[in-house]
């Protein structure tokens, strides 16, 4: 088990280099920093001076190191337009998107994981059809949407909720079940499958020869195998959630990480916008890591391959 | 004698399949003693399979099962609710499938897979539990018992498997033990080992078996009864000398002629087959299911069959003698 942590871990460290060196290619392949940090009314000196105030016009791989290594020490350098340390500047966003997105993630699989579990356990009966209803609906109904319609119900007719904002807890139910209810789809449709197939396996029906009670049949012999595939979409789902819910965020106006990486880019605020690539892509190989360290956990195979 | 342990009278398993239903086991009798093993023997989807899941309340819900009796030592398996069912699973019946690669559970060890059904069914601990897991191992032949517990499924090849697998069944000491082609999955040098591992415990413990297979070598060897089964019925029954001495149904006596015996089948002899194939099951089933194989096909064959024989041998047939003065003397 130590072997195969250690094995994922260093894999997880190398995607992350990877994953950096990619992000800050990839934002000189959209223009020139300088022109664009310069304005559009600048002239030829002006942009020179910028390329050499912000070190530019040194080759491209000794930016990339220096970058990356301020960055391990969470120095991301100064944004353009906030003039304030990126790094503080994500820090203060950064709280209001991970508690949208732990929210998000937990009301998803509480409600995807028993729904499928009961889909499963009764296919085509009446909650098997509400679970899938539920699913196509939540599939088809774009998020910005199912927000509006939200607030429109319950922050202006019935007035219970505050429409926008972060400032109580109050304020993230309907954010948490925008964003919860986008990814339970596949979540509740992966643990139906999974629970299916599991169900109609041989060591069920062995389960079931020893005497074994339903509930211990269905959650410790099956679900523990049909969790499996559904632990690593979550992790998937959560690393979206945590970098990808712009529109979530812009709809209920709570100003968190997604939101910035939205005003960076549309400011070509360059540091700002490689940080946030970078703390983002770092989130989805966290939780890859740590769903791959759960599936080993939960079965024993993975652990020796 | 005493009353029988399990006693099974016309035993009935429909399966409703599109466009009608699929009459998979129709009219079975049989009974059987403490301490006896019973085979049943028939060729792949004649329903023996089914049968014993039936015994064990395990048939899939849309498949329908109905018996004038189905008595396990008092108790009725018919009328048995869920619980009673579960209580007798495992504990006083236990059952051990062909496929021991898949029967095993691979995200629990072998340690948790031997306790279990001891937890469950008797007033034992952990450790108590434990140590009956590392005892029954060692019966069946595993070496480093106590080493075996902590390890996965995964982790062990399928002989081994089959040999966890029997362990399992017999840790609460069952009075009844079915035993579905245990050794199907495995090499044939393993086979006869595994199968000669089960009867013996089972004599040891006393333990009444119903052995599911279609090797007639190992019946031969093993049964005190022998059922029979061809497309769902019982074609005939009765002690393994009876049957294996005197086979009355036709059909038994193709299936015999169909095993080369050492000293007796000539060699380069051509090997008896059984031409034809197996009827459909679905719809009504009429008279003699085994008649447009059976070489004394007679037209009353379409109509009911007398059950002929005497004492525990007998046979469904229209010939008198099942047609056995009609042919050469069996090999």
């Amino acid at each position: 088990m130590l072997t195969f942590i250690l094995k994922r871990l260093g894999l997880a460290v190398l995607v992350a280099l990877t994953v950096s060196f990619i992000s800050f290619v990839l934002l000189f392949l959209a223009g020139d920093p300088a022109a664009a940090l310069a304005g559009e009314t600048a002239s030829g000196e002006d942009i020179e001076a910028i390329r050499r105030l912000y070190g530019f016009d040194r080759p491209m791989l000794v930016q990339y190191v220096d970058w990356l290594y301020s960055a391990v020490r969470g120095d991301f350098g100064e944004s353009y337009y906030f003039r304030l340390p990126v790094a503080s500047l994500i820090a203060e966003r950064l709280s209001v998107t991970m508690t949208l997105g732990v929210c998000g993630i937990t009301f998803a699989l509480l409600t995807a994981v028993p729904l499928g579990v009961a889909a499963a356990i009764r296919p085509n009966s009446i909650i098997d059809r509400v679970a899938l209803f539920l699913s196509v609906a939540g599939q088809a109904m774009p998020s910005f949407w199912f927000g509006l319609i939200l607030i429109v119900v319950f922050a202006i007719q019935l007035g219970w909720l505050p429409p926008s904002g972060a400032s109580s807890p109050a304020h993230f139910i309907m954010p948490t079940i925008v964003l919860g209810y986008y990814a339970m789809p596949a979540i509740m449709r992966l643990t139906r499958a999974g629970m299916l197939e599991v169900l109609s396996s041989d060591y069920i029906r062995t389960a079931r020869a020893k005497g074994a009670p339903e509930g211990r049949v269905l959650f410790r012999h099956a679900l523990r195998n049909a969790i499996i595939p559904v632990v690593s979409l979550a992790a998937v789902q959560m690393g979206f959630m945590l970098g990808g819910s712009i529109v979530v965020e812009s709809i209920f106006a709570l100003h968190g990480a997604g939101y910035l990486a939205w005003e960076s880019i549309a400011r070509n605020d360059l540091p700002t916008v490689q940080a946030l690539i970078l703390v983002f892509s770092m989130f989805y190989i966290v939780f890859t890591f740590l769903a791959d360290v759960l599936n080993a956990w939960l079965d024993p195979r993975m652990r020796s391959s | 004698m005493d009353k029988p342990l399990l006693s099974v009278r016309n035993l009935t398993i429909d399966i409703p399949v599109g466009g009608g239903t699929l009459h998979a086991v129709r009219g079975i009798d049989f009974d059987l003693n403490r301490g006896e093993t019973l085979c049943i023997v028939g060729e792949s989807g004649s329903g023996k399979s089914l049968t014993s899941l039936a015994l064990m309340g395990l048939l899939g819900k849309n498949i329908r099962r109905s018996a004038d009796r189905m008595d396990f030592d008092g108790t009725d398996l018919i009328t048995a609710g869920p619980r009673k069912m579960r209580a007798l699973r495992g504990g006083r019946i236990s059952m051990i499938f062909q496929e021991p690669m898949t029967s095993l559970n691979p995200a629990y060890t072998i340690g948790d897979q031997l306790t279990e059904a001891l937890l469950l069914h008797r007033k034992v601990g952990r450790e108590a539990a434990r140590a009956r897991a590392v005892e029954l191992l060692e019966k069946v032949g595993i070496t480093a018992a106590e080493s075996r517990l902590s390890q996965y499924p995964h982790q062990l090849s399928g002989g081994l498997r089959q040999r966890v697998m029997i362990a399992m069944a017999l840790m609460c000491e069952p009075e009844l033990i079915i035993a579905d082609e245990p050794t199907t999955a495995l090499d044939v040098t393993i086979q006869a080992q595994i199968l000669r591992l089960l009867y013996d415990l089972g004599r040891e413990m006393n333990m009444a078996m119903i052995l599911i297979t279609h090797d007639l070598g190992v019946v031969a060897r093993v049964a005190d009864k022998v059922a029979v089964m061809y497309a769902g019925e019982l074609v005939e029954t009765g002690s393994a000398q009876e049957v294996f001495g005197a086979p009355a149904h036709p059909y038994t006596r193709g299936l015999l002629r169909c095993i080369p015996l050492p000293g007796k089948t000539e060699r380069g002899s051509e090997l008896g087959t059984i031409p034809g194939i197996v009827p459909s099951l679905i719809g009504d089933v009429e008279g003699c299911a085994f008649r447009t194989r059976c070489p004394h096909a007679l037209p009353e064959c379409r109509a009911e069959i007398p059950r002929r024989g005497a004492g525990e041998h007998l046979f469904r047939c229209v010939h008198p003698d099942g047609a056995v003065s009609a042919e050469d003397v069996p090999a």
